[in-house]
């Protein structure tokens, strides 16, 4: 009898036990995909965060660029690079066929007559002399460089040939090629080539939509929840707002993006594709956040500053905007900026207003046709290009970069400015 | 052109702001009593310049392109065309005035063009005196209007008072968007192809749809057996099912944990940091699923002898899990946190270990409010896009094996809608018509989710 009891109890404490594990494992779960994850990311985009140059010796022949004595700086902008850009690529292997010149050329990006105009551009001097310049690698060639490339694969499954393989190690070998911060990454808008792809288009995109977004949500939010917490009646038709405020906070969002393609685009005729349509999509889409984070603050208000003021005389509206509404700031602001960070990640309605659009200039306003962080990361992952695999995963550490530092000024607003009641 | 008048008017604004509260002072140093404070007159004047300027501006807006259109078309009125064709030869003439047609330019389009141009100079223009003159002679009045007894504090409070109302009018104009942008595209859709085809058709090849001469008329007979959405359906439950699989116990588990068993450091960080998981960017975990999980799960099963689709419901639905788990998880935390420690104290009175108690009394008290959390959680994975698109499949298989591929409404519609749409194509109304069922299954989760959480806080508030 008593052994009995014993072992029951036994039971019962291991149980505890168990069940106690349970949870331990499903937060270690949880964090472990989180670690994987972030893992995963940075492991894969933090090369390209570098770009591979190849320095070729460039002689610049007057003759075969056409150009007479003495040029003016038009004469030079006029120029023909082709002929002394693909002189430059065949002469890295004197024996090379007509075939090999080809495949000679595609071991830089086709940006490589821009970056010899642009060195003679510099220095005007370098007119019959030989110098070394730095070419955009083809990102093939850098994925190789980088070591993210199988060289092991037989020839005709790879982009890079052996031949361009072969030319390839003998530069290293002589140490001609170089990898450097790859600034362009952060100036170039979109292009088709992974080595000269750039996410400064989608970026001002993502600003411009937010900014629109933030200048329409903010208002009308922090005006609505004023009205709900401080004027509105307790009535049916206050009653229906706030159902409509909680359940579009939890719509989907592809549903705003309909409403962005049915109404803004349809019937109010708005330009395509642009920020100002993404923006005033998204500003519907976080309406309800900042809303509920709002009135969360005003109601955080303690009554007795209302009935201080209410009793210097102060009217309903002055009580409200001098004091109940300052007071509030802090908790609205930092809701704000949890919103607008929401906001900022988001693709599939951005995706049906056309924002997807191949855009290679950098917008100048929220007029102009432009991507989005977010929606660059999704043109990116889908192109079957190795070299943007990198790139994808650049673009989201900038993504998460921002997204951390909006949720940290969030939390910095919350904690410093936020008054304690108590 | 607009902008300019714009900042001039909201300039005007400030002026009348600071005359208006100059007459108060003036009145005051009189030694008259005012009614109310010096910068009331000062809101009363620059409502009365910002009303009047709102009205023309917005009656503008509306009416502007219409006239214009009406007298621009009253020149073809009696030359026999169709109504689709007076609206062409409009549209055509405005882009050419533009600068922005390509066609073939006639000397018709070229003379409205020029019309267009000329009526929308004057347009603007008469905009312009009309607005600055009303402006001028509204402050005007309601300045001679203002005394040392006249009424300022309480119109400006009523003012603001509909500004905020019609502010918190926002909320309801959203969702009268959304249904407005739904529905007619949606009853648009169900003219061509029945409700019945729809609802239980199983084969679903919206591309079939795209070979379709755009003159000639629509037979609705073509489409028979093309939008039929059962495997829409089917796949996008079957996706959030395998979701809720990992979502639900993770989830609930770690919201048990952190409410009963954590310390407050572990539930300190431990909270924050699984909610980061919420704040990443669906587009984030799409690539991650496609990626990295997909082919994961391929070679995983390649090597168990199993044909694993790169592009499986179990990675996209797993993945989808993972995202979904932090939601259940605070919720959950939050409920049970709610539940009142007599429950607890009790139980522990009894002589229950802390396990039994959270199972036999703590989980049967919380339950209404963990249901809600768990449909909040599957309204989110139904509506979930980016993952879906990235790493699930894009033809619509109708199939209960997580390892082959499936699609789901989302995908279906980012699928019809990326590129340029046609309004008005069967194909284009079907995207529509995927978009009004899932925002109804949403909405029908959320109000019952709602319904239920917000029950279950005042049962213990």
């Amino acid at each position: 009898m008593n052994k009995n009891k014993e072992q029951l109890l036994n039971k019962r404490y291991k149980a505890e036990q168990r069940f106690r594990l349970y949870g331990l494992s499903a937060i270690f779960m949880a964090l472990l995909f989180l670690t994987i994850f972030i893992f995963k990311i940075f492991s894969t985009g933090y090369s390209a965060f570098q770009k591979t140059w190849l320095i070729v010796p460039v002689t610049f022949d007057a003759e075969l660029m056409m150009l007479d004595q003495n040029p003016s700086k038009e004469d030079l902008q006029d120029a023909d690079y082709y002929d002394i850009a693909l002189k430059s690529m065949a002469d890295l292997d004197p024996n090379a066929n007509e075939d090999q010149e080809n495949e000679l050329k595609r071991m830089v990006s086709y940006f490589f007559e821009k970056e010899i105009k642009n060195e003679l551009l510099n220095d005007p001097n370098l007119i019959g002399k030989t110098k070394e310049v730095y070419l955009t690698a083809s990102d093939d060639l850098d994925q190789v460089f980088k070591g993210n490339y199988p060289r092991d694969l037989p020839e005709d499954q790879r982009r890079v040939n052996d031949y361009q393989l072969k030319i390839f190690d003998q530069l290293v070998a002589n140490g001609k090629v170089e990898s450097k911060f790859n600034i362009s990454f952060f100036t170039n808008a979109d292009s088709r080539e992974a080595e000269l792809a750039g996410i400064a288009s989608s970026f001002m995109g993502s600003i411009f939509s937010i900014l629109v977004c933030l200048m329409i949500a903010f208002p009308v939010a922090v005006l609505a929840a004023i009205y709900l917490e401080e004027f509105a009646p307790k009535n049916r038709f206050t009653d229906f707002i706030e159902v409509n405020i909680n359940n579009l906070a939890a719509v989907p969002s592809i549903v705003f993006g309909l409403l962005g393609l049915g109404v803004l685009l349809a019937i109010f005729q708005l330009p395509r594709s642009t920020p100002l349509v993404g923006g005033i999509t998204l500003s519907l889409m976080t309406l309800p956040t900042i809303i509920i984070a709002a009135r969360a603050s005003l109601k955080a208000v303690p009554p007795s500053i209302r009935e201080a003021a209410l009793a210097m005389g102060a009217s309903r509206m002055q009580t409200t905007m001098h004091h109940t509404v300052p007071l509030s700031m802090p908790g609205t602001l930092s809701g704000t900026i949890i919103g607008l960070a929401q906001a900022l990640g988001e693709t599939a309605p951005l995706i049906l207003i056309g924002m997807v659009a191949f855009v290679n200039t950098i917008p100048g306003s929220p007029m102009d046709p432009a991507a989005s962080l977010p929606v660059q990361i999704y043109i990116w992952a889908e192109s079957a290009e190795r070299g943007f695999v990198e790139k994808v995963s650049a673009c989201i550490m900038v993504l998460l970069g921002f997204l951390i530092i909006m949720n940290l000024f969030a939390q910095i607003i919350r904690h410093k400015f936020e008054k304690k009641w108590s | 052109m607009n902008l300019i008048l714009f900042t001039f008017i909201v300039l005007l604004g400030f002026t009348s702001y600071y005359f208006g509260r100059k007459k108060a002072y003036t009145i005051q140093s009189t030694k008259k009593r005012l009614t109310a404070l010096p910068q009331f007159y000062g809101y009363y004047l620059a409502i009365w310049c910002a009303i009047p300027a709102f009205i023309i501006f917005s009656l503008w807006a509306i009416f502007e392109p219409t006239i214009v259109k009406l007298l621009i078309l009253s020149d073809y009125s009696n030359q026999g065309y169709l109504d689709d064709e007076l609206n062409l030869l409009y549209e055509k003439s405005k882009a050419l005035s533009r600068g922005q047609f390509t066609g073939e330019i006639t000397p018709f389009i070229e003379a409205s063009a020029e019309k267009y141009l000329s009526l929308r100079s004057i347009a603007q223009s008469s905009k312009v005196v009309i607005v600055l003159s009303a402006i001028i002679a509204s402050v005007a009045y309601a300045y001679k209007r203002i005394s040392s007894n006249s009424r300022t504090r309480e119109p400006v409070e009523k003012f603001l008072n509909a500004v905020l109302f019609t502010a918190s009018l926002a909320a309801i104009l959203t969702t009268v968007g959304i249904v407005f942008s739904l529905i007619f595209q949606t009853i648009d859709f169900f003219k061509v192809i029945p409700l019945f085809d729809f609802v239980f058709g199983t084969h679903w090849y919206p591309a079939k749809a795209f070979v379709r001469d755009s003159s000639e008329a629509l037979d609705p007979t073509m489409y028979s057996d093309t939008f039929g959405a059962v495997p829409i359906f089917a796949g996008t439950f079957f996706i959030a099912f395998i979701a809720m699989c990992v979502a639900i116990p993770i989830g609930l588990m770690s919201g048990i944990y952190l409410a009963e068993y954590a310390s407050t450091k572990v539930r300190q960080y431990a909270k924050p940091l699984i909610e980061i998981l919420a704040g990443i960017p669906t587009v984030v975990y799409g690539f991650f699923a496609a990626l990295t999980v997909g082919p994961f799960l391929k070679e995983l099963g390649t090597s168990m002898g199993l044909e694993v689709s790169a592009e499986s419901a179990l990675a996209a639905g797993g993945v989808m899990g993972i995202m979904i788990i932090p939601f259940i998880s605070s919720l959950s935390d939050d409920v049970i946190t709610s539940v009142p420690q007599s429950l607890r104290d009790g139980s522990y009175a009894m002589g229950a270990t802390k396990s039994e108690t959270i199972k036999r009394v703590i989980f049967p008290a919380a339950l209404p409010g963990i249901v809600g959390s768990i449909l909040l959680g599957v309204s989110r994975a139904i509506g979930e896009t980016m993952i879906v698109v990235m790493a699930s499949g894009l033809a619509a298989n109708l199939t209960l094996n997580p390892l082959e591929s499936t699609s789901t409404i989302t995908a279906q519609i980012v699928v019809i809608l990326i590129g340029d749409q046609a309004f008005g194509d069967p194909k284009t109304q079907a995207a529509f018509a995927l978009g009004m069922s899932l925002f109804l299954v949403t909405l029908c989760l959320n109000i019952v989710a709602l319904r239920v959480v917000k029950k279950y806080r005042e049962k213990y508030e």
